[in-house]
């Protein structure tokens, strides 16, 4: 018998905890906890790192994170960053927002941390939903999408349109680096682990504000199994929200 | 150090700035706004951190972010403003993380003006919040009791990891006054052991206001209320001036406080026996000695920039058969020494 030679090809970053998480099966909320961590990981910062958790479906990520994690008010993990970060420079700081969070309640605290340009990584979760809630409407649900608060679909009369927030600060002078990127399948996820590095590299290198918004499911508040949702992302919400880099300044492409 | 001219929020400012502040974030408003703008140039120029906020709302969470981290940090603001903070003031109670808030009072409900006020007595010893709080809420009558208290502010959060809030109206920010500055404290490196700062060497922290379970979350509540009881033991201030032999005995805080010592001066030339009793810590009530100086005299009388706040706690300390007569002003009119003499002739002549 030959000597039998392991090779580990795939285990938990050290930046998780060995918790079980409640998300829903089939929920991307787990994809984009991992990415965050293998980012983590990669570039040496867990130890110096402080993350902000949200109201919503990812309330509970400090419990899965292996990161000191403080919890939000709904909406204004930026705002608790920018406080951190001002008080402690040399610290990483991120927050974690779904996108009632973001782009509902906290619209004046995202927008007012990217126009400063505040050195801060933001992920930002877009699953069109309120998830967390039952699958209310959020600012991000499309146009005749259906949830328990527009029940015959978002109607634009009533409703207005769906905000698209990378394209909204990517305006701003401060935003660095703004990228959007899906979730629905494997090909996409490799490149949204990809910026989510940079983004954490661009906070690193004090370049001003990041954030990676993911496109994301919400299986259960879709009311659709997880692959039908995975393929209701592809068709409905890429089409809408056009992937990629809406925003990276010169600077980002030299690191 | 010797006494200097200071103006009420500058002094509150630089007392802040002495006491070790790391990091400051505000909004301005009238009549608090000469404390960020004073911070603005003197934090910065120290190489510490300043920022003005994008609204209370953002300012509030701001320090929330910076408190997590164990540092020293404030904002400030005024009445309508306040209301705004609520939401973090609340956040920040249940996660136990140390603030210091300072709150100069102005007119209201609503915009109301930039006049000097009381109004806000409720908003910050009883509703700054929703769930089961009590800040430590400290009102200083002068500019260097002012300078005292928010030096001390500091401490006492870190203390009791409370929130403690400095409430001053309108006169107090706006006027000058000599005071005498404390000495300036060094900025020490060390952080609490609950502080965020990073999983180096130990297992990750975690700061949250969340507590799913309904066994955990009165637990929670239970230890908060543990600690109210111990900042009530422990944290109860009052000043007395003339109260041996008064037969009237004049409760006001802040600057009616004051203007009531001057005006149970001027009874006492009338021969008319006023002491007054001045509450520092509106929260914790002095409740216990007023009880004990109302058994010693005929009539209370309160006095207060509002429509009868602070009165509802004295109502409660003495009983309600005690008679407890009310004069107050509204909308920014602060009563002169004469306003108040007349109502404490008043009650004289019903003995
Ligand atoms: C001030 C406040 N308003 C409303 C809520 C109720 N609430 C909790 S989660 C949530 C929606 C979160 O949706 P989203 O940010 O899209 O995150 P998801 O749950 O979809 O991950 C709401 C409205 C709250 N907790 N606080």
């Amino acid at each position: 018998m030959g000597k039998v030679v392991e090779k580990l090809v795939y285990e938990r970053p050290k930046s998780l905890t060995d918790a079980h998480t409640h998300y829903c099966p089939g929920c991307t909320h787990g994809v984009s906890h991992r990415l965050v961590a293998e980012a983590l990981d990669e570039l040496g910062i867990r130890e110096r790192t402080i993350g902000i958790a949200p109201v919503g479906c990812s309330v509970l990520a400090y419990y899965y994170f292996n990161v000191d994690f403080a919890e939000a008010a709904h909406g204004r993990a930026p705002a608790m960053a920018t406080g951190m970060k001002r008080a402690n420079p040399d610290r990483v700081i991120f927050t974690y927002q779904g996108d009632g969070d973001l782009a509902a309640i906290g619209t004046g605290e995202i927008v007012h941390a990217a126009g400063r340009g505040e050195n801060i990584t933001v992920i930002f979760i877009n699953n069109a939903i309120y998830g967390m809630t039952g699958g209310q409407m959020a600012p991000t649900t499309l146009e005749g999408q259906k949830t328990t608060s527009s029940p015959m679909g978002r109607d634009i009369s009533i409703a207005g349109h769906p905000l698209k927030m990378s394209e909204l600060l990517s305006t701003l002078d401060g935003a660095a680096y703004v990228v959007r990127h899906s979730l629905h399948d494997v090909k996409h996820i490799r490149r949204a682990r990809k910026a989510i590095l940079t983004a954490f590299k661009v906070q690193l290198a004090g370049l001003g504000f990041s954030m990676v918004e993911l496109l994301s499911t919400c299986c259960t508040n879709w009311k659709m199994d997880p692959v039908e949702s995975l393929d209701w992302l592809r068709d409905n919400m890429v089409p809408f929200y056009p992937l990629g880099e809406h925003k990276v300044i010169d600077a980002v492409k030299d690191l | 150090m010797a006494k200097q001219l200071w103006k009420g929020n500058e002094a509150l400012a630089e007392a802040a700035v002495r006491a070790g502040l790391v990091a400051y974030f505000g909004y301005p408003i009238t009549p608090q706004t000469e404390l960020l703008e004073y911070l603005s140039g003197r934090m910065v120029r120290l190489g510490r951190a300043f920022l003005q906020a994008e609204s209370e709302l953002a300012a509030i969470n701001m320090v929330y972010g910076a408190a997590c981290t164990g540092v020293r940090t404030m904002t400030s603001s005024s009445s309508p403003g306040i209301s705004l903070m609520q939401e973090g003031l609340s956040y920040m109670a249940a996660s136990e993380v140390p603030v210091v808030l300072v709150d100069i009072m102005r007119g209201g409900p609503g915009l109301g003006n930039i006049q000097p006020s009381q109004a806000d007595y409720f908003q910050v010893t009883k509703t700054s919040g929703h769930g089961d709080f009590r800040p430590l809420v400290l009102a200083p009558a002068t500019v260097q009791e002012a300078v005292d208290l928010v030096y001390e502010a500091f401490d006492l959060a870190e203390q009791y990891r409370t929130i403690v809030i400095v409430v001053a109206d309108g006169n107090i920010g706006q006027m000058m006054e000599p005071a005498e500055m404390p000495p300036m404290r060094e900025i020490n490196g060390d952080r609490p052991h609950w502080a965020l700062v990073g999983a180096d060497g130990r297992d990750h922290r975690i700061i949250t206001s969340l507590e799913l379970g309904a066994e955990r979350l009165e637990a929670l509540n239970l230890r908060l209320q543990r600690k109210i009881a111990r900042v009530k033991r422990e944290q109860v201030r009052w000043k007395e001036d003339k109260t041996d032999d008064a037969e009237i005995l004049v409760v006001a805080f802040g600057t009616m406080g004051r203007i009531s010592t001057t005006a149970a001066e001027m009874a006492w030339e009338k021969g008319i026996r006023a002491g007054v009793f001045r509450p520092i810590s509106l929260f914790p009530f002095p409740a216990a000695r007023l009880e004990e100086l109302s058994q010693r005299v005929k009539r209370i009388l309160v006095v207060e920039m509002n429509a009868g706040q602070m009165l509802e706690d004295v109502k409660l300390a003495v009983g309600k058969d005690y008679p407890v007569e009310f004069y107050g002003r509204m909308g920014g009119i602060v009563p002169l020494p004469d306003d108040v003499l007349e109502a404490v002739e008043r009650v004289h002549t019903e003995l």
